[in-house]
């Protein structure tokens, strides 16, 4: 399997630049990153992806065991950077993708030079002591969500976005639909999503990492990226003037500035 | 005044309706934010239909404060990364909480007001009614479901019969090489009527059958498992195929069931170490006599098709098999495949295995030569076969084991 096919893989900036992957979270694809990835290109080699499921991605690669749970994404990153002989790694991920990089992260430490966390939630449902945001019947809510807005999703669309390379105009006609993606993985990889628990996972952080964390956000709310900065020591914690829990769209400067205060030090 | 002058007038003051009115009355609620979704103007419309009073809005709520939990985590996640990357996000099913607890389910449709220098300055949003579309919606997600339980179950189902046409671990003679392919045709909800069986029948005789039943689907898969269970029953005490063939002839057409089938019937008889094969067909493709650099040999005399005629003629041929030869069992799955107009037929099976033979010499070859042979079909049909392919070889091992098949018969 063509791994950068698979992924929908973009690079750009100087071949001999540090690495700098983007993942995109829930939801979307790589286009998140478009106002914020741009600016790195002057010094690192930029790479971004769709998560098998999502954007341009080889769906027929979407596996309902593998992809069951953020492990099997981030074995995904990991055979992505393997291909692409990614070493000393920047790694940017937003909302779900940022536990995904902390699993990376943890299975390959070496592999990666910092971790960038924006809008991070180990945990999204409330438990004994801690407060994630949400109840198990949001998440029903979040799937009913789904369902209706799916209905538009005809299956004349899977093969247009399932990849013709072929066919270019076809891609062009999806331009305005980017959140678009197949209803029953958005289901799985919205369960996925929000009954995860990595919680346990970030004292075994040990590289340099930055929380990004934005006011008024519902879905990764202020307290949680405050937990996030707390469990892993040594974090640095930013807090943007933003709301929403898409900074990397709705505040790009404030995102790119931060990150590259980070990263270019 | 006249009618027609108070209609008039009524048609001069629709013209002149004021923005004012044409705002706050709309056939559809209508708000404006800023880009951080803080509600800056909403029409009546909007407070009518959800209850809320102005003064609580403006300034004071995020339209994704309007949201159910749910509904919030979909906008954050779809809705709003819609409106920043395309400027409009259309046509939204989401839930709008009352102040009163209660629930309004609408459809939305947003644009984002850009300044030229494509600073963000205002998104407007139009929210419709929808519940009883919504209701029938539900119902049609239900249905969807219901339909995907229901085909999920059918494949299960298909499955289970499909199994059941071939035996449940693969065949075993001891002292001979049994090697098998079975390749359904089409989708997985459509069973095929291709069959085969290998079993027993006393010291030293077994019994390997291949078959096709006409036509597919559940009837085939019942009247398949009324000739393998005949066949059974026969061959235990009648030592003679064509005779065998006669019994099933008149079992099958005896049935209420218009289905006939072709069969190929070999009785194997071991001799110390070696083996006799004794050959009936009922309407099938003889089966062919494989030696290493040797065209294959089709063994057998024609018969008649089985359940199709109440008088049916049969005949045996006995030949004996040494080491190293293979008896191939085929359906005409494989010499009936088409390409455009092109029928893969005899001829290029035999070539086929004249060379797979040629090639590999000093091998075992039949294991190999059914998987060969079921790729060279199916490739010949770019992968779409039309037909059901089975296949079945048996090759007399070069090392017999005197006491394997008294073992396997305890």
């Amino acid at each position: 399997m063509d791994v950068l096919r698979r992924h929908n893989v973009t690079m750009t900036g100087p071949v001999d630049g540090q690495r700098m992957l983007f993942a995109h979270g829930f939801g979307c694809d790589q286009h998140m990153w478009r106002h914020v990835a741009p600016a790195f290109e002057d010094q690192f080699r930029v790479v971004v992806f769709d998560h098998v499921g999502a954007g341009h991605s080889d769906l027929s690669a979407y596996d309902p065991d593998r992809h069951s749970s953020l492990a099997g994404y981030a074995q995904d990153v990991l055979e992505l950077c393997r291909e692409l002989e990614l070493q000393d790694v920047v790694f940017v991920g937003h909302s779900v993708s940022a536990m995904i990089g902390v699993l990376a992260a943890r299975a390959e430490p070496t592999r990666f030079a910092k971790l960038v966390l924006v809008g991070p939630s180990p945990r999204y449902l409330d438990d004994d002591g801690y407060r994630g945001g949400f109840g198990p019947a949001d998440i029903e809510e979040l799937l009913d969500s789904l369902d209706s807005n799916y209905l538009g999703w005809s299956s004349a669309m899977a093969p247009v976005i399932m990849g013709n390379p072929d066919r270019p105009e076809l891609g062009r006609e999806l331009t305005d639909s980017f959140c678009r993606t197949d209803p029953t993985i958005a289901r799985q990889f919205a369960r996925v999503t929000f009954l995860s628990d990595n919680r346990a996972d970030l004292s075994d952080v040990v590289i340099p990492t930055l929380v990004l964390q934005c006011r008024d956000d519902v879905i990764a709310p202020q307290c949680v990226g405050e937990y996030l900065h707390a469990a892993i020591a040594g974090s640095d914690f930013v807090l943007l003037d933003a709301t929403g829990h898409c900074p990397n769209l709705s505040a790009p400067e404030q995102t790119t500035q931060a990150i590259a205060a980070f990263v270019r030090s | 005044m006249s009618t027609a002058d108070a209609s008039e007038v009524f048609a001069q003051a629709l013209r002149e309706d004021d923005a004012q009115a044409l705002y706050d009355r709309a056939p559809c609620g209508y708000l404006s934010t800023d880009p951080s979704g803080l509600l800056v103007k909403v029409n009546q419309t909007f407070l009518t239909m959800t209850g809320y009073q102005r003064a609580q809005m403006i300034g004071r709520m995020r339209f994704a404060d309007l949201l159910s939990v749910g509904g919030r985590i979909y906008h954050d996640t779809h809705y709003a990364p819609m409106l920043q990357m395309q400027g409009s996000a259309r046509e939204i099913a989401l839930d709008l909480l009352r102040p009163d607890g209660t629930r309004l389910p609408v459809l939305v449709t947003s644009l984002l007001e850009r300044e030229p220098n494509g600073t963000p300055t205002v998104i407007r949003t139009a929210v419709f009614d929808a519940s009883e579309r919504r209701r029938y919606e539900q119902e049609l997600l239900l249905a969807t479901r219901r339909a995907e339980q229901s085909e999920a179950h059918m494949r299960h189902l298909a499955a289970t019969l499909q199994a059941g046409l071939i035996p449940p671990v693969a065949p075993h003679i001891p002292g001979l090489d049994i090697a098998t392919a079975y390749h359904p045709a089409g989708t997985d909800l459509n069973i095929g009527g291709d069959f085969y069986d290998v079993y027993p029948t006393g010291p030293g005789r077994w019994i390997v059958a291949l078959g096709d039943v006409s036509g597919k689907g559940v009837e085939a898969a019942i009247v398949t498992a009324l000739i393998r269970h005949t066949l059974r029953a026969v061959t235990i005490q009648d030592h003679d195929p064509a005779h065998a063939l006669s019994v099933l002839n008149d079992v099958v057409f005896h049935d209420d069931t218009d289905r006939f089938c072709t069969l190929v019937l070999v009785l194997l008889t071991q001799h110390g170490e070696s083996w006799t094969a004794t050959v009936s067909l009922g309407g099938h493709a003889p089966p062919l006599l494989c030696r290493p650099d040797q065209r294959p040999t089709p063994i057998g005399r024609p018969g008649t098709l089985i359940g199709a005629l109440p008088a049916a003629t049969f005949h045996t041929i006995e030949i004996p098999i040494q080491t190293g030869d293979t008896l191939l069992l085929y359906t005409d799955g494989v010499t009936d495949a088409r390409h455009d107009n092109t029928f893969y037929d005899e001829a290029r099976l035999y070539e086929l295995i004249y060379q797979h033979l040629r090639s590999r010499p000093n091998t075992a070859p039949t294991n190999t030569l059914v998987e060969t042979i079921l790729h060279g079909v199916l490739a010949f049909q770019h992968d779409n076969p039309s037909d059901d392919i089975a296949l079945l070889s048996l090759t007399v091992s070069p090392k017999l084991n005197r006491h394997g098949f008294s073992a396997a018969l305890i």
